[in-house]
């Protein structure tokens, strides 16, 4: 080697992440010191980020396997056959280190992250969803992240030609130091033209593809392994810098190369880059590959091997192709501009052989690498818990004015229009997008056939936080709800988990609860977990972030012409609640935003009756008996009325009476699982009550749409408010903050 | 009549306009690559949107001297017509085929959104089937959609009839509220002197069908191809 390394120590490999044991590990495996460049491989590879090493045992708990599942955990992304020859690839993944160093870039390779995990898969991506959270909305720090995400995201999608077609954004002070950029992508590919990452066919060569590589985002996959202090400002230089053109070129190109069969396995050059690819796809296929590290395309002079495995430089790809087709594959890559060097060959040997100019640099066995260390380390409930379930909400005093309190809910930023972050999203290209971001879910069609798709993301903090199994349960219920309120049957779930650190008791009980949670809720709904992604660490100076699992639910509809969307289209047409009376103010919008406390219990829940509601509402648009769907999510019924109003072309104002119980604050603002409005025109009421009585289901008439009031009576108390005056909260009560 | 959809590396919206032309109104289409420069078999070449050679430089500052682009001079010449949508706009003042530039958007951000359109001129082919003062709907989404032209050229545009579509509200007022991007005078559209060549931001193949949201922009086509002329349905709108 020219230039002089670091020596190998105990000191350096803890400075890179690694525990005494861990080292300890390398040396077995090994039977000998591991070299720098091997050193940086264990390093990448074995962190929390790749490894899964504090949660892989408690991912075991979810339910991975349905009939119509065509690939689980394990892959780039996860796929479901939707009908008609057709499967669809999704996944969700966090960007929220990178996102907190630096907004804009950390943001946008997320995203561009996410589509490549897709696209590798040979699906065309169609869709992508962003799940935010930020600190208080008030604060300028919380503007210039919110605005540096949100161009980071418009950015990379728009220039890459992916619409942006729901998401939520959700604001708490828990994620003040720590902000969470979650982003799902699903794409469409025939149901038998997946690919996966594999390297089999002994001699098969290897090929790198895509964009050159150069010194950004080293240890990227370390940095998103630890927590944040005063020093995190320095870990600039490990976010990566993105080029959205030249990954809407890749994607043209793998798909055109995938088109013409040479192809035996492509994957994605994401965390820990082609240290990850060289040891990900062989330890798959029970091979090992020899690379010349020489070859790879660099955009930077003089970079190390080390430098080069451990880049996390965007846009690249690793390719294994047929031997003997090498020509085809530069072909498609020259039309596309883009490098496809030939960098190695698969072996039968089991290990990742790295060369430079011929001088073995790291010899290590797959396996070794692909096979981290696994924790199964104590949890425990935090003290704290108790005490804070024990709050009872109805202690506080009643709101003044019922009207008032309305008001400031909807113009509360989790719950207000988000119209400021959507417009800046390309939400159409590929004329698709049959309902538009701000609806319960998102759908979009499926040319040639006359199905569609409808997708959305959940996540409540708050809830999980306060009970953890109870409140994930209740994540996948109603990102599985919101599909079906717009007439999908749900089929896959994908899930994002960002936690605090793992090696905190309390934040490991947070996260097994929660996980187990959504198990719970996804063995309920019979529908599968297909993969998804896990961000511990996030913590700063020891404050950790709302316990997070946001869920993306894909569901299909049979019949495009059949969805529902949540405003109210007409006035005389009646109101229906579906679903139980069992609500709470435990971690509602409105004890946070009202009263400045997060406490107290959350409503029961009840899969089976979920599951019940979910098939009623879902029969009901089907058979085209509702005019609207809308789930009740935060601030209960009262806001569900209100965004009923406000949120169509027209605004049309309703009149109902809710049950009165306990107190009306309780009945108008409680918030609880499977209730979803719906409204039925007079014509059909008499089908629609029938269809009801089959579902076995508890459900009433609350009242009608119409008039330019919202009017809603609960026993002795009465809101009525000028729907253009909750109309003007809810548009601007986030986009105030950002003017 | 014969389409061409031209596809540069960064373009988007190709299969979008494939997609309308193909299944909504049933012509003849294929893709032309951006290195293509015969266009012999074509009457009509379509200049999607998206970000042609990722935009670098100046929003279609390359597309701009690109061999196909560079082709379409004699294709215009000959009679043929050219519909430039969002980049496609962008791409067509960047070669010089029609007047004026696109720069950043007036608030710096890009925008998605519904608007509607002021039709200035309906002696054009792209809008013979349209009456004057009608208000079409067609969503945009760009960042560098803010036309601007010297007052010279402008005065020009006007006094020759080019300008073709303004940002107006829905009942047709051109007002300041109306413009998504600071346009010049609210100006979303322009065809060539020769008329054979339009320039828009908003998106026609978005407003193709009524289950993406309208059809008005299906009438862009429906001009071009003079098939509701017959049947008099534009015509008494």
């Amino acid at each position: 080697m020219a230039e002089a390394e670091p020596k190998v120590t105990l000191d350096l490999a803890r400075g890179l992440g690694l525990t005494p044991p861990e080292y300890d590990r390398i040396i077995e495996r090994l039977g000998r010191e591991p070299s720098y460049t091997e050193l940086g491989l264990f390093s990448a590879l074995w962190s929390e980020h790749c490894a899964y090493k504090h949660s892989r045992v408690f991912l075991r708990r979810l339910p991975t396997s349905a009939p119509h599942l065509l690939q689980g955990p394990g892959e780039n992304a996860g796929a479901v056959d939707i009908g008609d020859g057709w499967a669809v690839v999704f996944k969700i993944e966090s960007h929220n280190h990178p996102s907190f160093i630096e907004p804009f870039q950390g943001a946008a390779t997320g995203v561009g992250g996410i589509l490549r995990d897709i696209f590798t898969m040979g699906a065309r991506p169609i869709a992508i969803l962003d799940s935010l959270r930020f600190g208080d909305p008030a604060d300028p720090r919380t503007r210039h992240l919110v605005n540096g995400v949100v161009s980071g995201i418009s950015w990379y999608g728009n220039c890459f030609g992916c619409p942006t077609v729901g998401g939520e954004i959700a604001f708490a002070p828990e994620y003040a130091g720590n902000p969470l950029v979650n982003v799902m992508c699903v794409g469409l590919v025939r149901a038998n033209g997946i690919f996966r990452a594999k390297a089999e066919g002994v001699g098969n060569p290897v090929f790198y593809v895509g964009n050159k590589t150069g010194r950004d985002g080293i240890h990227g996959a370390t940095m998103a392994s630890a927590t944040f202090d005063e020093e995190s400002e320095a870990k600039r230089p490990t976010v990566q810098v993105g080029d959205p053109f030249t990954e809407k070129l890749l994607l043209e190109a793998c798909l055109e190369v995938m088109q013409t069969g040479a192809v035996v396995g492509i994957q994605d050059m994401g965390a820990a880059g082609l240290a990850c690819c060289t040891s990900e796809m062989p330890a798959r296929s029970g091979t090992g590959m020899d690379v010349e590290i020489s070859r790879v395309p660099q955009r930077e002079t003089r970079m190390t091997p080390y430098e080069i495995l451990l880049s996390e430089s965007q846009e690249r790809m690793l390719l294994v192709a047929e031997r003997g087709r090498e020509d085809e594959v530069r072909r498609v890559f020259a039309k596309w501009e883009l490098d496809a060097v030939e960098i190695g060959r698969v072996t039968k040997d089991g290990r990742l052989t790295v060369r430079r100019h011929g001088e073995i640099v790291a010899e290590v066995p797959v396996d070794a690498l692909a096979d981290g260390p696994r924790y199964e380390k104590p949890t425990a409930p935090p003290a704290w818990l108790a005490d804070l379930q024990a709050f009872d909400p109805l202690s506080l005093p009643e709101p003044g004015d019922y009207g008032d309190a309305l008001v400031s809910l909807c113009a509360s930023p989790t719950i207000a229009s988000k119209e400021w972050a959507f417009r800046q999203y390309d939400q159409q290209v590929g004329v698709n997008t049959l309902v538009l971001p701000g609806s319960d879910a998102a759908v979009l069609r499926i040319k040639g056939t006359r199905r569609a798709i409808a997708v959305s993301t959940d996540g409540n903090g708050r809830q999980v936080l306060l009970d953890p199994r109870r409140g994930a349960a209740m994540a996948v219920c109603e990102a599985a709800r919101n599909v079906a309120c717009s007439g999908g049957r749900p089929l896959g779930v994908t899930d994002c988990m960002n936690f605090g650190s793992p090696e905190r008791p309390e934040i490991l009980w947070q996260f097994a609860e929660a996980i187990e949670g959504i198990a719970e809720a996804c063995r309920a709904l019979e529908v599968p977990v297909v993969g998804g992604n896990v961000s511990f660490y996030n913590e700063t100076l020891g404050q950790a972030v709302l316990p997070t699992p946001v869920i993306g639910v894909v569901g299909v509809l049979d019949d495009a012409r059949r969805l529902a969307t949540q405003s109210f289209k007409a006035p005389g047409h009646r109101i229906a609640l579906l679903g139980p009376d069992a609500v709470s103010l435990g971690g509602s919008e409105y004890l946070w935003a009202l009263h400045g406390r997060l406490a107290g219990r959350l409503a029961a829940l009840d899969l089976e009756m979920e599951r019940r509601v979910q098939s009623a509402v879902r029969s009901a648009v089907g058979a085209g008996l509702v005019t609207a769907a809308h789930d009740c999510a935060e601030g209960g019924v009262a806001v569900a009325l209100a965004e009923g109003a406000v949120t169509g072309a027209a605004r049309i104002g309703c009149d109902v009476s809710v049950p009165a119980g306990t107190r009306a604050d309780l009945a108008l603002f409680g918030e609880g699982p499977s209730r979803v409005l719906v409204t039925v025109e007079p014509a059909h009421e008499r089908e629609f009550e029938a269809l009801m009585a089959e579902s076995a289901i508890p459900w009433r008439f609350i009242g009608v749409t119409g008039g330019d009031h919202v009017v809603i009576r609960a026993g002795a108390r009465t809101v009525d408010v000028p729907a253009d005056r909750l109309a003007h909260a809810w548009r601007s009560g986030f986009e105030r903050h950002m003017a | 009549m014969r389409f061409g959809v031209v596809v540069f590396p960064g373009t988007w919206s190709d299969c979008d306009f494939h997609y309308v032309i193909s299944e909504v109104l049933h012509q003849p289409v294929k893709y032309v690559w951006h290195r293509d420069r015969n266009l012999a078999d074509l009457d009509c070449v379509i200049l999607p949107g998206g970000f042609s050679y990722g935009d670098y430089l100046r929003a279609g500052a390359v597309a701009g001297k690109s061999p196909v682009v560079e082709a379409l001079g004699e294709f215009v010449a000959r009679g043929g017509f050219v519909l430039g949508s969002c980049n496609g706009f962008q791409i067509l003042c960047e070669g010089g085929l029609l007047p004026g530039v696109l720069v950043r958007n007036e608030c710096l951000q890009y925008r998605c959104q519904s608007t509607n359109l002021l039709v200035e001129n309906v002696d054009t082919p792209f809008t013979r089937g349209l009456r004057p003062g009608q208000v079409l709907t067609m969503p945009i989404s760009h960042g560098e959609g803010k036309y601007f032209a010297e007052p010279e050229t402008l005065r020009a545009l006007k006094a020759r009839r080019q300008v073709v579509f303004r940002y107006a509200t829905a009942d047709g007022q051109v007002v300041r509220s109306a413009n998504p991007n600071g346009s010049v005078e609210n100006i979303a559209g322009v065809v060539s002197e020769s008329g054979n060549v339009l320039g828009l931001m908003p998106h026609p193949e978005r407003a193709s069908e009524s289950v993406m949201g309208g059809t008005d922009g299906l009438l862009l086509f429906q001009s071009l191809l003079g098939t509701l002329v017959e049947d008099g349905t534009f015509l008494k709108r």
